[in-house]
């Protein structure tokens, strides 16, 4: 580790994966309450699992970008943390709130919970992804602060580079956009429009710069590559990312009451944001094919080299899929969007945070790499998950198609539950193969674990 | 029989004109307008009357006269970049600022076109023909916006002797980023104002 308050990312990495963890129980639960209704009912309802599912899944990934952000900018910028002490105590803070709203989901009925956190005051609650209470939402916007001023304090006191300043603009695009989780207007599809602005904004905006510098970062540290080719290739990334994105969330358009225009400024747009998934990828294999040195961290590049791939699969393909308005009139809030949700979440965010902890983890803990054996085992959770996610997409994929057709092509349509009734066997599937991403993740876990000889000294 | 020397001319390697990045992005842009275009050609034929209608009210006059502005543009960026290819960079750099002032000239002349059609009332929402037609020239109006800060960008790079027959890479980068800017509107142009 070349800086001391680098080290201040070790116990986000850890709540990150304890995170994990629990958001992989809850969709394992919610995933059997899709086959056996009444499972686990009146303790965890269906709509309280989803809740803690997806909700968990962004504040891992929150914790991860923190992680990773706290790890990455010190060495980027050449200087120690502007303040490590901080980062310490944003640590807790946000962790002790993020337990605290997932625990007030699962004990206190949603209603009670929006009517004793001043949900009255301002009405901010109810709303797909920001389920949040408003201390939990103002609690999220004063970490960010915070923690943007650390980092950015960081980056000012030291060296400027692409990768940090693309960083930044991500981070700082979060928090924005988290905003107008605050804006909750009456009128319904001025409501869906705005509410995009966080959803869409983020995942297909401002977070993909993340990812690409992230990715960057770690493709510089395993590949030896100059900066200066790695720094072009997220230029160009990030330009596409945004030009695509931003216009792109027209896709979301389509019908909730925004004028028709969308729905061709939307499929254009959004039918591209494909691209600057695979110039990932062709970019994150081509500078391992130009690598200048063999990092002993074999483990981590095969995390770098999965996210280009999975995420241009997942949030590319799987995206491009139901995209387009004529499409998207079928298949708009199935299955089909549950399968894209999934690899897309998985192949972009999770696999990139995932590289960086491979990356750094065994930095801050003393040594270049891990031991072999621990490696292996590592790479091994890695074919399980990522295989077990091209099992749960294509099961969610297969019961989407069925569901369209039933449900809403045919000539005589079935109901919602009729439907249901008949793709219960790939919802079978997809929990199995849900549990073979549970031996997956416990697998990873247990790499941290494993002993063995240490590869090389720490660099 | 003697056997001969094959003689080979003695070329210099093949060089790529510009960074394989910009035409890594140049190649997007070109996807992203293609489906555009792809688009309108799809909708059009479907509603010809309704387009051949619509397109009588463009002002065909100034489409002609911006596309003379951008080809004499572009012309002006090739004596540019044939001028530092040649170790005149410095003196040759006023090329890239009489393509600068067409370009302009090409926003003015856009400008009153859309603020002819925003008095009629025309908007996005106005007819299927009106929001390609605002859609496709505006998308291309930005393209043009950027092109020329990126001109201004190599303009003083020329005037501070910055490229020259060593180092063409950003200035061969930036011509073919306006090349294509103009490539665009020469299809954008017949397609959306003068085919019917």
């Amino acid at each position: 580790m070349q800086y001391q308050s680098q080290a201040v990312a070790k116990p986000y990495f850890i709540a990150a994966i304890a995170l994990f963890t629990g958001q992989i129980l809850f969709g394992l639960i919610m995933g059997m309450q899709y086959v056996v209704g009444d499972f686990l009912f009146p303790e965890i309802p269906f709509n309280v699992a989803r809740m803690v599912h997806t909700n968990l899944l962004i504040v891992w990934l929150l914790f991860g970008f923190m992680g990773a952000a706290y790890y990455m900018v010190p060495e980027e910028s050449e200087t120690e943390l502007f303040s490590p002490r901080l980062a310490i105590a944003l640590f807790w803070i946000f962790l002790v709130a993020g337990a605290a709203t997932v625990l007030g989901y699962l004990f206190v009925p949603y209603a009670t919970l929006a009517q004793m956190t001043g949900n009255d005051l301002l009405a901010t609650m109810g709303r797909e992804f920001l389920e949040q209470p408003l201390p939990t939402k103002l609690g999220i916007v004063v970490v960010a602060l915070a923690f943007l001023f650390n980092i950015t304090m960081t980056v000012l006191k030291g060296r400027k580079t692409a990768i940090s300043t693309v960083l930044l603009l991500g981070l700082w695009g979060l928090a924005i956009f988290f905003l107008f989780s605050f804006y909750n207007p009456h009128n319904l599809v001025k409501d869906k429009y705005y509410w995009w602005w966080v959803v869409h904004l983020w995942v297909e905006g401002v977070w993909e710069l993340i990812l690409g510098s992230l990715l960057a970062f770690v493709l510089i540290k395993v590949t030896g590559v100059d900066r200066e080719v790695i720094e072009k290739w997220l230029y160009v990334i990030i330009t596409l990312t945004l030009v695509t994105g931003i216009i792109g969330t027209g896709h979301h358009y389509y019908w909730i009451g925004a004028p028709e225009y969308w729905q061709w400024w939307g499929s254009v747009f959004s039918a591209l944001e494909p691209i600057p998934f695979f110039a990932m990828t062709v970019f994150a294999f081509n500078m391992v094919n130009r690598r200048r040195r063999e990092h002993p961290n074999k483990a981590a590049v095969l995390w770098a080299l999965g996210t280009g791939v999975m995420a241009f699969l997942g949030a590319g393909v799987w995206g491009f899929l139901h995209t387009l308005a004529p499409v998207n009139y079928y298949t708009h809030g199935s299955q089909i969007t549950a399968a894209h949700g999934h690899m897309a979440f998985y192949g972009a965010y999770v696999m990139v945070v995932l590289t960086l902890i491979s990356y750094a983890m065994p930095i801050i803990r003393g040594r270049a790499a891990n031991s072999n054996k621990a490696q292996v085992l590592e790479m091994w959770s890695f074919w399980l998950m990522t295989i077990a996610m091209v099992f749960i997409t294509l099961f969610l994929t297969a019961a989407g198609i069925l569901q369209v057709w039933l449900q809403r092509v045919s000539d005589t349509p079935m109901g919602f539950m009729a439907t249901q009734d008949q793709v219960v066997l790939f919802y079978w599937m997809r929990e199995w193969a849900g549990l073979m991403f549970l031996v997956g993740l416990v697998t990873y876990i247990v790499s941290f674990f494993v002993k063995g000889e240490d590869s090389a000294a720490t660099q | 029989m003697t056997s001969q020397a094959l003689i080979l001319p003695d070329t210099p390697p093949q060089r790529l004109a510009g960074d394989l990045a910009i035409w890594f992005f140049i190649g997007a842009e070109l996807v992203a307008f293609a489906a555009f275009f792809g688009a309108y050609a799809f909708t059009r034929a479907s509603h010809v009357a309704e387009f051949n209608l619509a397109q009588q009210g463009l002002n065909r006059d100034a489409g002609a006269v911006n596309t003379l502005l951008l080809l004499t543009a572009s012309a002006f960026v090739v004596r540019a970049v044939q001028g530092a290819l040649a170790g005149r960079a410095r003196a040759d750099a006023v090329w890239l600022l009489a393509a600068i002032v067409c370009g302009i000239g090409f926003l003015g002349v856009k400008g009153v076109e859309y603020a002819a059609a925003f008095d009629q009332g025309i908007s996005l929402s106005s007819s299927t023909f009106h929001m390609f037609y605002l859609s496709l020239t505006f998308f291309h109006f930005m393209h043009v916006i950027l092109g020329l800060v990126i001109l201004v960008v190599l303009w003083a790079g020329m005037r501070a002797g910055r490229y020259g027959p060593q180092d063409m890479n950003g200035l061969e980068s930036g011509a073919a980023y306006w090349h294509m800017v103009d490539l665009v509107w020469l299809i954008l142009f017949p397609l959306v104002y003068v085919i019917h």
